[in-house]
This record gives C-alpha cells, sequence and structure tokens, in this order.
C-alpha cells in the first residue's frame, strides 16, 4: 500500500511542477509592462530610474531564473498581491475557499447519495416505466448546463414557489444560525449536483446491472437470502467499486460548476473571486486560484487512487 | 470516410466477380452504406437529425424566418410579453426575441463548428505524430494533455478569454485551441494500435514515406473515432460558447449569440419579471445539445458500438 501511494504521489509531483510552468507562462503573456502597475506608464520616470527599477525588481533576469524565484515564492505560500487593492493573493483566497469547499462537500454528498440510490433502483427494476423515466431524466440531466440550470433552479424555486432565497450566504441582519446557513446551502448545491447525480447514477445502474448477472448473486439468491439483503449487501459493494473512480474525476466538473453557480446565487466563494479576478484582469488573482484549483485536483485524484487501492486490493498489484 | 471505407468494398466487390460466384445483395453491401443502415435504424438518432437539420435551417434562413431583424430596435414596444406581433416578445430595448433566437444560432453553431474543426485538426495531428513515432514525442505530447485536462475547461477558457479578449474570433479560437486533448487522445490511442498492423508493416516494405504512411494508410482508421468526436464536440463547444457569453466574456451585444441572450438574466428582476427575455435562448442550447448528443450516439454505434467517447 505504502509504495503504491509512493508511486502516485511521484506521478502527481512532476504534473503540479508542469501546471506551474504554464501558469508562470500565462502569466508572461500578459500584455504591457510589468514595472506599470508600480510606475503608471503616464508618470514621466527617467529611462535610467525605470532602468534601475526593473534591475532592483529582477525583471531583467532570465525567463527561467524568474520563474525559479517565483517557484521558491509560491512554495513559501506568497501568491503575490492583487493588481488593484494591493490585498495579497493568499488572504482573499483564504476567505474565499471555505464557502466554495462547503458548496462542494454538499454537493458532491447530494451527487454521490441520490445517485447511487437512483442507480440501484433503476437496476433492480431495469426496464421498468420508473427505469425508463430515471434514463430520461438522466439524459436530461447531463445536457443541462450548469449555468442554465442555475437560472431555471432560481427562477422555479426561489422566484415562483420562494421556498428558497435568492442568493447569498446567509439573512443580512440575522445572527449565524446553521439551519439558515443550509437553506442558503440546499439549492445551490442541488444545481451543481445535478449533472453529478445524472452520471453517477448511470455509472450505478450499469455496474449494478452486471453485478446482478454474477453467479455469487445468484447463489446468494439460491441460499434463500432476501432480495434486500441480495441487493444491499451482496451486490452493492462490488458495484460501488467503479462508481468510486467518478468521485474524484468529477471534482474539476464541480468546480468549474461553482465559477457560474457561485455568480448567480451571490455565493462568497472562490468561484466568484475567480470571475471577479477574470472580470479585472487581476492576473495576480488568477494564477493564485489557478494553482490552488490544480492542487485540489490533483489532491482529489491522489485520494480517489487510494481509496479506489483500499477498497479493491487488486489494483495494487496491477 | 470514404478513401477508408470504400477500399475494403471494392475489395468485396472485385472478389465477387473474380470468383465468379453469385453473391446475394447484402454480402457486398460497403460499410459506409452498412453505416447509414444501421444509423437509419437508430430512432433518437434519427430524431435528433431531423431537429438539428430544422435549427440549422432556421439559421440560414434566419431573414426569412423572423420578421424582425435582430437589432432593430422599436422603443414603443420595450419588455413586452409574447404576442402575435412578437412571439417570443420583445427585450429591454424593443428587440425581436424571436428573431434574435434565430440570428443567434448562426453565431452560436458557427462558433461550435468552427471551434471543433479546430481543436479536430490540431488533436489529430499531434495524436497521429504521438502515436506513431512513441517515445519522447509521445510522451511530451501526453503530459501536455495530462496538465491542460488537470483543470477545469472553463477555467482555463476564462483565463485565456481573459487575455485574449472577447468577440466571436477570439470565442472561437480559444475553445478550439484549448479542447484539443481529448481528440488527440483518442487518435493517439487508435494510432498505436495501428502502427503495429501488417499493413503498415507492408506499406514501410514496400518504401513509402512516412509521411504517406501516416496520411494514406493509417490515417483513414482514425476518421470514424473523429466523426464521433467532432458531432460530439461541437456539443461541449455550444455550451462553453454559451457559457463564456453568459458571463460576458465571449461573444459580445449587439451581435446575438445564445449565451449572451442568457446574460441579462444575471440580474434577478429581469430573470423574474421578463422570462420571455432567457428562456428561448436557454431552450435553444439544451435543444440543440440534446438533438447533436442524440447524432452523435447514433454515429457511434452505427460506427462501431464498441467506441469508447
Amino acid at each position: 500500500m505504502g509504495r503504491y501511494i509512493q508511486r502516485r504521489i511521484a506521478i502527481a509531483v512532476p504534473l503540479l511542477l508542469a501546471i506551474t510552468v504554464l501558469i508562470f507562462l500565462l502569466l508572461q503573456l500578459t500584455p504591457g509592462d510589468p514595472l506599470d502597475s508600480y510606475i503608471p506608464p503616464d508618470q514621466p520616470l527617467p529611462p535610467a530610474q525605470r532602468e534601475a527599477l526593473r534591475h532592483q525588481l529582477g525583471l531583467d533576469r532570465p525567463l527561467v531564473v524568474r520563474y525559479l524565484y517565483w517557484l521558491r515564492e509560491t512554495a513559501q505560500g506568497n501568491l503575490g498581491y492583487r493588481a488593484k487593492t494591493f490585498e495579497p493573493v493568499r488572504e482573499a483566497i483564504a476567505h474565499r475557499i471555505g464557502p466554495t469547499l462547503l458548496l462542494m462537500g454538499t454537493a458532491m454528498t447530494i451527487g454521490i447519495t441520490v445517485g447511487v440510490t437512483l442507480g440501484v433502483v433503476a437496476a433492480v427494476r431495469q426496464y421498468s416505466l420508473l427505469d425508463n423515466l430515471l434514463t430520461v431524466l438522466a439524459f436530461l440531466g447531463l445536457s443541462l448546463p450548469v449555468y442554465l440550470a442555475g437560472l431555471i433552479g432560481l427562477y422555479v424555486f426561489s422566484l415562483r414557489v420562494n421556498w428558497f432565497p435568492s442568493g447569498g450566504f446567509s439573512t443580512p441582519g440575522e445572527p449565524f444560525s446553521w439551519g439558515d446557513r443550509l437553506h442558503h446551502l440546499v439549492l445551490p448545491a442541488s444545481i451543481i449536483a445535478v449533472n453529478y447525480v445524472a452520471s453517477t447514477m448511470r455509472y450505478t445502474r450499469s455496474a449494478m446491472l452486471e453485478v446482478l448477472g454474477q453467479d455469487y448473486v445468484r447463489t446468494a439468491r439460491a441460499k434463500g437470502l432476501g432480495e434486500r439483503v441480495v441487493v444491499a449487501s451482496h451486490a452493492l459493494r462490488n458495484a460501488l467499486l467503479p462508481v468510486v473512480t467518478i468521485i474524484g474525476s468529477y471534482v474539476p466538473f464541480l468546480l468549474g460548476g461553482a465559477v457560474f453557480i457561485e455568480s448567480i446565487f451571490s455565493w462568497p466563494g472562490m468561484g466568484r473571486l475567480f470571475l471577479d479576478g477574470v472580470e479585472s484582469r487581476d492576473y495576480p488573482l488568477i494564477m493564485g486560484i489557478a494553482l490552488i484549483l490544480a492542487i485540489v485536483i490533483l489532491t482529489a485524484n491522489l485520494l480517489t487512487d487510494i481509496a479506489y487501492a483500499v477498497i479493491d486490493p487488486r489494483i495494487r498489484y496491477e | 470516410m470514404s478513401e477508408a471505407s470504400r477500399q475494403p468494398s471494392a475489395i468485396s466487390r472485385q472478389n465477387g466477380m473474380g470468383d465468379g460466384l453469385q453473391m446475394r445483395r447484402a454480402e457486398v453491401v460497403g460499410p459506409v452504406r452498412q453505416t447509414v443502415r444501421r444509423f437509419r435504424r437508430h430512432r433518437l438518432a434519427l430524431a435528433g437529425l431531423l431537429i438539428v437539420t430544422v435549427i440549422v435551417l432556421l439559421a440560414v434562413l434566419a431573414p426569412l424566418a423572423a420578421r424582425q431583424g435582430p437589432n432593430e430596435i422599436d422603443l414603443r414596444a420595450r419588455n413586452q410579453g409574447p404576442s402575435w406581433s412578437h412571439w417570443f416578445g420583445t427585450d429591454r430595448t424593443g428587440r425581436d426575441t424571436f428573431a434574435r433566437t434565430i440570428y443567434a444560432g448562426r453565431v452560436s453553431l458557427a462558433v461550435g463548428v468552427v471551434a471543433v474543426a479546430i481543436s479536430v485538426a490540431i488533436g489529430a495531428l499531434l495524436g497521429a505524430l504521438a502515436g506513431f513515432f512513441g517515445g519522447r514525442v509521445d510522451s511530451l505530447v501526453m503530459r501536455f494533455t495530462d496538465v491542460i485536462m488537470t483543470f477545469p475547461p472553463i477555467v482555463i477558457i476564462l483565463t485565456v478569454a481573459a487575455l485574449a479578449g472577447p468577440g466571436v474570433r477570439n470565442t472561437m479560437l480559444v475553445i478550439g485551441l484549448l479542447n484539443w486533448p481529448v481528440p488527440c487522445r483518442l487518435v493517439r490511442a487508435k494510432f498505436l494500435a495501428v502502427r503495429e498492423m501488417d499493413f503498415v508493416t507492408a506499406a514501410r516494405a514496400l518504401g513509402a514515406p512516412t509521411r504517406r504512411i501516416i496520411t494514406v494508410h493509417a490515417f483513414p482508421n482514425v476518421i470514424d473515432v473523429l466523426v464521433v468526436y467532432a458531432s460530439l464536440g461541437i456539443a461541449t463547444a455550444i455550451l462553453l460558447e454559451a457559457g463564456l457569453s453568459f458571463l460576458g466574456l465571449g461573444v459580445q451585444p449587439p451581435t446575438p449569440s445564445w449565451g449572451n441572450m442568457l446574460n441579462p438574466a444575471r440580474n434577478v428582476s429581469i430573470l423574474e419579471q421578463y422570462p420571455w427575455q432567457w428562456m428561448p435562448a436557454g431552450g435553444a442550447i439544451i435543444l440543440t445539445v440534446i438533438a447533436v448528443n442524440f447524432v452523435g450516439d447514433g454515429l457511434r454505434d452505427a460506427l462501431d458500438p464498441r467506441m469508447k467517447i
């Protein structure tokens, strides 16, 4: 097990380094002289002094040297400063990462529980009316882009029937309570989970059908076990193996969905911070968030691989 | 498709004649016709094709289908609900929503098609090189796709779109230039298998230059995968365009696109009070994406049901 984890990490580290190179190169593509953010170009400064400042800031060094400097600072947690407000990028992200993780975690929980349950039901009642209905719904769910799901969800559930607040993190002016937070959380999290529910359900259904056709399931039935026990404890355990792999692979899509949903529901998370950064061309912020996202995604992939190896020992020896 | 798939059928026809045997018609059906036949049996795919055809016709014939221009402002008829003279109502400057939805189809479909053409071209080229030569070229290309595919697509696209600036052309380029890893991997996987096959060895033994082996002998084998990818990819590209334009970073008004027609709905009062202003564009996106996906599924099943895309 230990060696397996080591090997996985050995694959993830160079990938992360490659990502930092890509992010750094993107930063270099930004138009304009980086000096301009220190000295506005309309303020005259003698060329000699400009060059002195350039030298002092290290901007005259070769690209590779600058990359290594940047990497060292980044590794120490210094992500630079926001272009307009000069707030440290690290602080800006630290304030916003909590709400996003809360949204992601809730969406994942909804996606897995609802998706697996519906998938099992659909498989057990294969080709029934319910199964066909769920198949159609899953197809719709997979075709529905998250921003449209957000608009429709907001329109129906908070503007037409008024079940949920139309946005925000908590009711303004009221003291914090978990009930209030949950009330604000349910709708956006469910909407991000729509795609996730649909694909988890399809995966569970096909995995379950495959397992239900196997000999050991027939043996379990033959020795007189009730259908409930056969499905829930014999079949489901093995059917969940492939489902575990998609849990991690969905993290990038959930984070992508967060950009839209946080914007539609005014959720104070990283997705909206990222969008603010994109709209105001705040490159240090964009790069900082991209880096954090990459780390989150690589970690999720790593955890998925490890979880998969824990529940299915065959994986480790491949 | 034509080159590759016609070859075996020509051979079987020749054999049939050469042997002087009377073969039943069903046995000389070429792969193309077989594919068409299998596709026609796929009812959802046919329905999808019909819907796509109608949508494309509406977009192409937009000036005939709409009674108003997409940018015809009528300040006396602002924010009106659906009526006989404005089927889908009007927006905040009195422009006809139906006309805008149809004209937007031109932009959204064009972005989808051009973006996919770009990503297929790049992906096929790099995938072919990686799969055929293997070794260092392969690992370089694959590691690069790994890096790009780590990120949520919308995050990279937003970042690059912010650098490139908005507009129809940049939207096409950004989506096209960032979506090639998927076709690249598909082509590479197929090339890895093809390069070991006897006909490639034969071509090499006959002294064919590598370039000719790749383009004439190996490439026809990936056309089916690329056709299926392209159809499913168009749906993805349309969704990405709509997402970008929805956030105001893609196609810019007054040029209508399905995505930027959704943009005003970010304002809760417009979302609530004038649903006819955003629902048609949303409906058009969903309908197009579902129909295109049906066609793609049908093509995959007709070409090779075991294909994994």
